[in-house]
């Protein structure tokens, strides 16, 4: 039992995010929580334990699994779920497997439309859901920085930078028509700081991929990729190197670069990151294919 | 990140560090300013001077800057903030922007919305989050109309706390005269506003001047003249937060929890006050009563809790709350109503229009609204009030409403949470409009929607007189009548205009298809209450003599006047005296069954309980009571009768 203060700010963004979560709960018919295994989804996940406690979350966890992500991904993924004793939705687009569609063959863009903002179109159909949680930060790129809490998505999972509804005080408007959706991020106040600390102050378990450890490291074009598997071909000059990484953000392996780190636990990864001169996003290819490039994804759909 | 946090890590401990931080607050602030005030350097420069840009991202906005910046070969700052493509390449601020930094004191967020009047709808967006306003002002241009509805906007919203940053000081020469000039006229207008606190600096966010480095401390300084506060010494101490735990407790409730038999809790995030396990609550809607038994905050089971945390609460008694409903304590509970009065903001294209029905959505309930009456707009920059039949994309209008359903809710000014509403296009779901709650209106009151020119004052002063309503309420032959025909002959002849209502010249007319149900008889003291504001009005004293057997009719009643224009008087006659008289026949009739719903007989009477005057017709003449009458009337000021 603990005596009246003020709440800290760690203490507010997570009941501002607890309140949003309950929202959608009371106020969709069918939402889910798309679960990415990342640090953001970790909170996310962690939060939403919180909202229902002493019950359990009122919807169900979706991974559109793109068939690359790291392999301790999918261990810690069926873990957790265990753990907390959740229902998952594994959504994988067979279409794109049947075509063959990859990385390392088709080049990150394709990859990703198809076999991630495809998918998630592919799963929220066949599903129904009329709501979809993701655990974007407003801080992680420009174009997120207007993002609504609640972001309308028309039939053809589209967002229009110009269709958003105003979003004031803390009064969502839920209403949506038939076939429509809205993607809902209950964590868009968070700042990646705040993430690291929170994870911290409540012990929140992550994919060990975060931690530094010997891995065996290709150095690409100056990124250095981890090769999971025997699906990363080796181009000629190349060798895979035994080297002490740990990385920032987790995604399908061939995409996600890897930082040199002896950072352990999750003080020496805020300690670390306080003393960082890079954004967290920098190790994701697909930003920097173009300026306004992840604008273009969201308007395709990409969550 | 802060580049004086970085060096303390060093020389700290990483646990002593993360503690230091784990205790920051937040600040939320709205910057606002016209086009071209500069306002996305200041916060390109906040970001910056902050060290919350990382190198990749500068080196990102170094390309960008030659592609689309303004300033030559330097970095645009203005670029690291300006986020849409579109709008990027447009060059100015579309939409309402978030952004983050901090300092080693606290952490910031800040609503970046565009200045134009055509967006005066994402200017209310992001200040309807922020807790401290940053209004910009281009030194060359001054006070101008946009500042003007800025500030207005930003008072609307209920920010009380603002800050004028008087920019581009560099291109006035540093001249303390023009920034002292600015503050003067800002000073003088803003006395129309509500803010509680203003703050102002002299800056250049170009060079930084006064934003991050304060003028105080460097030794050539631009603007030795100024040794107030730089902007970020300004937000890093500005308290948060507010008060909003020491106003009365408002759990709206989202959610109720029961994922077993066992368990039942409401979920909810508490919007103000805070709560102890014991205390006694009630639902606003149903007004039941209960203890809490358990507090469940989101780090486990607490004693007690605060505004701004997500709880779930325990009951000791099984008892029925649903979502929308609020819980609070029980002396200070906030209204329920399904009428009230309201700022609303609109946002969409297609006009606002009264008799449309839209859907209302307040902190955790909605339902169907009509704008009974759109009573006059705002010209939000000249603040004037105008005439209106619409309300057309971002004007600002004050309305009356009218729900569908009694909700529960505060005024704005008192709750920012409670007391605000938007409204949705019920077709398109589009967020069309946004409401700032002013007061409730009860059932049939009205308080003065027209100001005329010639008013009840006026009539009044012609009369010579108060005008006032006398009240009589009493059984059937309590002698209501004669006191009150005896009443109205001493006002005439003292000189006075008046009118007496009773059942008789109401009934066969104005309320003849009522008859002596309960639902008639409101209905009837409802339309006799609305004339005699009529009467009140037209500059008349109104002697109104009914039965009016309800105390919630008679509130009713008296709630349509001013405190000192409605005078009770209970002709206290005891039933068994009022029978005997039975001037009419009525009493006997009723015994025997031919007339039903009488008074005293098989309906009740509920005596007042605080009548302004009680007359035992039982023991005096009417013509003394009469006489008593008047002189309360004379002693309380109310008429001049000898004059
Ligand atoms: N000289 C000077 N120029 C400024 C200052 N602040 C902004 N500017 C310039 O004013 C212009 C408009 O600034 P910008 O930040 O884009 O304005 P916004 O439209 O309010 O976001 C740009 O050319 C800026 O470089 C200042 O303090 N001094």
């Amino acid at each position: 039992m603990t005596s009246i203060s003020e709440p800290d700010h760690l203490a507010r963004l997570e009941s501002e995010s607890i309140h949003i979560i309950r929202e959608v709960a009371a106020e969709f018919r069918n939402p889910v929580m798309l679960y990415s295994i990342g640090k953001d989804s970790a909170v996310m996940l962690h939060l939403a334990m919180k909202a229902f406690a002493p019950g359990k979350p009122p919807f169900s966890l979706l991974h559109v699994d793109t068939t690359w992500k790291f392999k301790e991904m999918i261990q810690f993924r069926d873990e957790t779920v265990k753990r907390l004793g959740l229902d998952l939705i594994v959504h994988i687009n067979q279409d794109g497997v049947d075509r063959g569609i990859g990385p390392i063959s088709h080049g990150s863009k394709l990859h990703t439309d198809v076999m991630k903002t495809e998918g998630l179109k592919q799963a929220m159909n066949k599903h129904g859901f009329d709501a979809a949680f993701g655990g974007a930060r407003r801080d992680e790129e420009k174009s997120r920085a207007k993002e609504r809490i609640f972001s309308f998505r028309s039939k053809s999972h589209r967002w229009d930078p110009k269709s958003q509804r105003p979003e004031l005080w803390n009064l969502y408007n839920t209403r949506i028509a038939d076939g429509e959706s809205v993607r809902v991020f209950p964590i868009s106040n968070w700042t990646e700081l705040d993430i690291w600390q929170y994870i911290l102050r409540e012990n929140i378990p992550i994919v060990p991929l975060y931690f530094s450890a010997k891995r065996p490291i290709i150095k690409r074009d100056g990124v250095l990729v981890m090769r999971d598997d025997e699906r990363l071909p080796l181009e000629p000059g190349e060798s895979v190197e035994d080297m002490q990484v740990r990385f920032r953000t987790l995604g399908c392996y061939p995409l996600t670069g890897a930082v040199e780190s002896s950072a352990e636990s999750v003080s020496d990864i805020i300690f670390e990151l306080l003393q960082s001169r890079s954004s967290e996003r920098e190790g994701r290819l697909i930003d920097n294919d173009q300026i306004g490039s992840m604008e273009k994804k969201k308007q395709e759909g990409y969550f | 990140m802060n580049s004086s946090t970085q060096n303390k890590i060093f020389d700290q401990d990483i646990d002593t560090f993360l503690a230091s931080q784990d205790a920051k607050d937040q600040l939320r602030f709205i910057t606002c300013g016209s086009v071209d005030d500069g306002k996305s350097t200041l916060l390109g420069r906040l970001l910056y001077d902050s060290k919350t840009v990382f190198e990749d991202q500068l080196s990102a906005t170094e390309t960008e800057s030659r592609k689309y910046g303004t300033q030559g070969d330097n970095v645009d700052l203005a670029l690291l903030v300006d986020g849409l493509q579109a709008e990027r390449e447009q060059g100015i601020t579309i939409d309402v922007a978030y952004r983050y930094f901090e300092t080693d004191k606290r952490k910031f967020i800040a609503a970046d919305t565009p200045g134009h009047e055509q967006y005066t709808r994402n200017m209310a967006t992001g200040a309807s989050t922020a807790d401290v306003a940053v209004i910009l002002i281009d030194a060359r241009r001054g006070i101008l109309t946009q500042t003007r509805r800025h500030s207005y906007i930003v008072s609307l919203l209920g920010i009380k706390h603002i800050i004028l940053a008087v920019n581009k000081m560099d291109l006035v020469d540093y001249a303390q005269d023009r920034f002292d000039e600015i503050v003067a006229e800002y000073t003088e207008f803003a006395t129309q506003l509500n803010f509680d606190i203003m703050h102002f600096i002299p800056l250049s966010a170009l060079s930084g001047d006064n934003v991050f480095t304060s003028q105080s401390v460097i030794s050539k300084s631009n603007m030795p003249w100024y040794s107030g506060p730089t902007l970020i010494d300004l937000l890093e101490t500005i308290p948060v937060h507010h008060n909003e735990k020491d106003k009365s407790f408002r759990l709206p409730v989202q959610w109720v929890n029961r994922p077993n038999s066992e368990f039942r809790g409401f979920s909810g995030s508490i919007a103000s006050g805070k709560i102890s396990k014991g205390m006694t609550v009630v639902a606003s809607l149903s007004g039941r009563k209960t203890k809490v038994k358990q507090i469940i905050s989101p780090s486990g089971d607490v004693a007690s809790a605060t505004s701004g945390q997500a709880v779930t609460l325990v009951m000791e008694d099984e008892i029925d709350i649903s979502r929308g409903d609020i819980i609070a304590l029980e002396d200070s509970q906030p209204e329920v109503a399904d009428q009230f009065a309201a700022h609303i903001i609109w946002m969409d294209p297609e006009a606002m229009l009264p008799e449309r029905t839209y859907v209302i959505r307040f902190t955790t309930t909605s339902t169907t609204a009509q704008i009974t009456d759109l009573v006059h707009k705002v010209d939000v920059n000249t603040l004037d009030q105008l005439a209106a039949k619409k309300l057309e994309l971002n004007e600002v209008g004050y309305c009356k409403l009218a729900l569908d359903k009694a909700v529960a809710f505060d005024a704005y000014n008192d709750n920012r949470q409670t007391g605000a509403f938007v409204l949705i296009d019920q077709y398109s779901n589009a967020t069309v409009g946004a409401g700032m709650i002013d007061f409730a209106l009860r059932r049939a009151s009205n308080i003065g929607w027209h100001n005329m020119q010639i008013d009840k004052s006026v009539r009044a002063a012609v009369n010579n007189q108060k005008p006032c309503v006398v009240w009589f309420t009493g059984f059937s032959g309590s002698g209501k009548s004669s006191i009150a025909d005896h009443l109205e002959q001493k006002l005439h002849e003292a000189g006075k205009r008046t009118y007496l209502l009773d059942g008789d010249n109401v009934r066969f007319g104005l309320n003849k298809d009522l008859g002596f149900t309960d639902q008639d008889r409101v209905e009837n003291i409802r339309r006799v209450a609305e004339v005699a504001k009529l009467m009140v009005d037209a500059g008349l004293i109104v002697i109104a003599s009914f039965i009016s057997p309800f105390r919630s009719e008679r509130r009713m009643a008296r709630e349509l006047f001013n405190d000192d224009e409605f005078v009770e008087v209970f002709v206290d006659t005891p039933l068994a005296i009022c029978e005997q008289r039975d001037p009419k026949g009525l009493y006997k009739k009723a015994r025997a069954g031919e007339l039903k719903n009488f008074t005293g007989i098989d309906s009740d009477y509920e005596p007042p309980e605080h009548a302004e005057v009680i007359l035992k017709s039982g023991e005096f003449e009417a013509d003394t009571l009469a006489d008593e009458l008047v002189e309360y009337l004379v002693s309380k000021g109310r008429q001049a009768i000898l004059e």
